[in-house]
């Protein structure tokens, strides 16, 4: 037998190097996967179709002068649509839960059930670190992703129509693709939760996707049902009152997810949104419509980026907490 | 006595109401390939995971290689090397791959774990399945290939969990000459659970029988073989020629032999049984006595018997289960 002796500059005892071996399998495991793949062509498919119908109604988007928004290219070609297909951000909404609970579904209990977990928890490395890496893997590969979309998509304007791209634009743009990277993350977390309550990878899958369904389907109905029996006739109430009571619908819409992230894209890519809920008349008097400026669309959304963050750190506290606890045996 | 590598003291685990190991003590010692012997569900894993300090125990400790199981398994884990009963690997990679993720989890560098990789699948025979993806391999090829895993971190303890289940007679063979000569060529202490007696008998130094949650004897295989002997007592067969006619004239004198306990003469042969071995007392005396022997059988306390008094006997029932106790606390 060969007998390797270890000399000192073949070991590598940096503390964050188990945690980096970690995330790199985790990263070639999600490449590699046929799951992943799917995912990506459905994602650059629908970027693809509705970047090409946004392109087609460009011309009218940017030369409608009644539109404050008409200087802004590379943001009309994110949002511009002629209603055949829905634009990017929307599908967006309906795509992130299924990217982030198809990576993320049987991060823990595949693991469990191939046998490795033990394996890998008999190795000299923390137990969190297995956590982060299946949690942090998925979203560099996702974030990558979106990233080139967006890149591409900018580069691809600059070659067509030659318009210059204008600072906010690219703040707005990548504000946009950090917030659906948030909102990926927040599915994810869900879904490694789930991962570790649920032995079935099946169950867990179907658990994620039962709560995607609940929020994008059902809780709005649900909403309305609730709100209906206590709503007065709204020809008997004073504008005030019915404001309040709109207002009180959208916060509880606010609850989903989806909503928050709907609220915060749209208002990143359309500056001339100036108010998520419904406006007076009286407050419009005199404003003049004009976009907002970065800054203050993103003091809009803070809110809504604050509850997807922190939405998805419960889920992964909560994930974390019953992971540490587990007994690991098969 | 060289210090202990691995010392339980107390060592006890309990589910609710279950006890699953109840106050194990147990020390093995650096070099040694020891055997925890039970039947299905006697607490081994539970053991294990505990000394690797993957569980918590309910009480006691578990020191191994210096370090506090429960409080520091880092430190424990980086030198002991472990391959659990249920052992698996990433389908989608090759077995190189498999191997050299967990020798860099184990701090080795890119460059060099590709190396050493390639030289442990040499030593556990795997070079020619080395690209193959480890989604194809057989048991037999993925305890092999958990072997390579566990000797990449060059431990000082290996904990092998039922290395030998499912593989095929002739690969135990091989597999556990393979453990023996590693052992002996790394001076690497050797922890093996099973429940097959027949097959780490004779590869273990030392044994450790564990029912129901407590260590019931442990030592040599051969000290389990002599205190059985003493609680039972050796049984000698004879036979004789021709019918026995007047048995009073060596009847007298066979249970004038030591250790006497019971003898039984029925038609050609005769039962004797005594404390210590005296087969050869009583051949003589026979054969003085005019008798013509024509068969003598001893009956030994092998593997067999070791594994009926401690295993069957003390998981069927309960009578038994106090019996094994009270032989225990008695040769202890």
């Amino acid at each position: 037998m060969k007998n390797p002796t270890v000399s000192s500059k073949d070991i590598n005892s940096h503390p964050a190097a188990a945690m980096q071996v970690l995330v790199s399998k985790e990263i070639a495991a999600h490449i590699r996967s046929w799951r992943f793949n799917i995912l990506i062509l459905l994602i650059v498919l629908t970027f693809g179709a509705s970047l090409y119908v946004s392109s087609m109604g460009l011309k009218d988007a940017v030369s409608n002068m009644r539109d404050p928004d008409q200087s802004f290219l590379y943001l009309k070609l994110l949002t511009t649509t002629d209603n055949s297909i829905p634009p990017f951000h929307v599908f967006l909404n309906f795509l992130a839960p299924l990217l982030g609970i198809a990576l993320g579904f049987d991060a823990i209990n595949a693991e469990y059930n191939n046998g490795t977990l033990t394996r890998l928890m008999a190795q000299p490395i923390y137990r969190d670190n297995l956590l982060f890496a299946k949690f942090l893997a998925p979203l560099i590969v996702v974030g990558t992703l979106f990233i080139a979309l967006v890149l591409l998509m900018i580069g691809g304007g600059l070659l067509g129509t030659g318009v210059r791209i204008e600072p906010q634009e690219l703040l707005r743009i990548f504000g946009f693709t950090l917030i659906s990277v948030l909102y990926v993350a927040f599915w994810l977390s869900l879904a490694i939760l789930l991962s570790i309550r649920f032995r079935q990878p099946a169950t867990s899958a179907l658990t994620a996707i039962g709560i995607w369904l609940f929020f994008t389907v059902f809780f709005p109905i649900l909403v309305n049902l609730a709100i209906r029996p206590f709503l007065p006739n709204p020809n008997y109430i004073s504008e005030q009152e019915y404001l309040a009571y709109n207002e009180l619908i959208l916060n509880l819409l606010r609850l989903s997810p989806s909503q928050l992230y709907t609220d915060a894209t749209t208002t990143l890519l359309m500056p001339s949104v100036r108010s998520l809920g419904p406006i007076a008349m009286e407050q419009m008097v005199g404003a003049i419509p004009s976009p907002l400026s970065f800054r203050e669309s993103f003091l809009m959304v803070w809110p809504q980026v604050s509850g997807l963050t922190a939405a998805m750190m419960i889920c992964f506290a909560w994930s974390y907490y019953i992971f540490m606890r587990r007994e690991i045996r098969s | 006595m060289k210090d202990p590598i691995i010392q339980l003291t107390g060592l006890t685990k309990s589910y609710g109401k279950v006890t699953a190991v109840d106050k194990l003590d147990l020390q093995i010692y650096p070099g040694e390939i020891f055997g925890l012997l039970g039947p299905n569900g006697a607490g081994k894993t539970t053991s294990i995971l505990m000394m690797l300090g993957l569980t918590e125990p309910t009480a006691g400790t578990a020191y191994v290689c210096g370090h506090n199981a429960t409080r520091n398994p880092i430190a424990v884990k980086r030198k002991v090397g472990y391959l659990p009963d249920n052992v698996g690997f990433y389908p989608e990679m090759t077995a190189l791959e498999n191997l050299c993720f967990i020798a860099e989890l184990n701090g080795l560098t890119k460059s060099y774990a590709q190396a050493c990789a390639k030289d442990m699948l040499h030593v556990v025979g795997l070079e020619q399945e080395m690209h193959k993806k480890t989604g194809a391999f057989s048991r037999g090829m993925k305890q092999r290939l958990g072997l390579a895993e566990v000797l990449i971190k060059t431990p000082e303890v290996a904990i092998l969990d039922e290395p030998t289940l499912g593989i095929d007679p002739k690969g135990v063979d091989e597999f556990l000459e393979l453990i023996k000569r590693l052992s002996k060529e790394h001076n690497l202490t050797v922890l093996l659970s099973s429940h097959h007696l027949h097959q780490v008998q004779r590869v273990c130094d030392r044994v450790g029988i564990f029912v129901g949650g407590k260590l019931l004897v442990e030592g040599s295989i051969e000290h389990l073989a002599h205190n059985l002997q003493q609680q039972e007592g050796v049984t000698t067969a004879i036979t004789l020629e021709d019918p026995l006619g007047d048995t009073a004239r060596f009847e007298e004198a066979l249970k004038a032999l030591p250790g006497f306990r019971k003898l039984t003469v029925t038609g050609y042969s005769i039962e004797l049984q005594t404390d210590a071995d005296v087969t050869a007392a009583a051949v003589r005396l026979l054969v003085n006595s005019g008798a013509n022997v024509v068969a003598v059988s001893r009956n030994d306390y092998k593997l067999d018997d070791i594994y009926n008094t401690y295993f069957e006997n003390s998981i069927t029932t309960n009578t038994a289960h106090e019996k094994s106790n009270g032989f225990f606390k008695r040769y202890q």
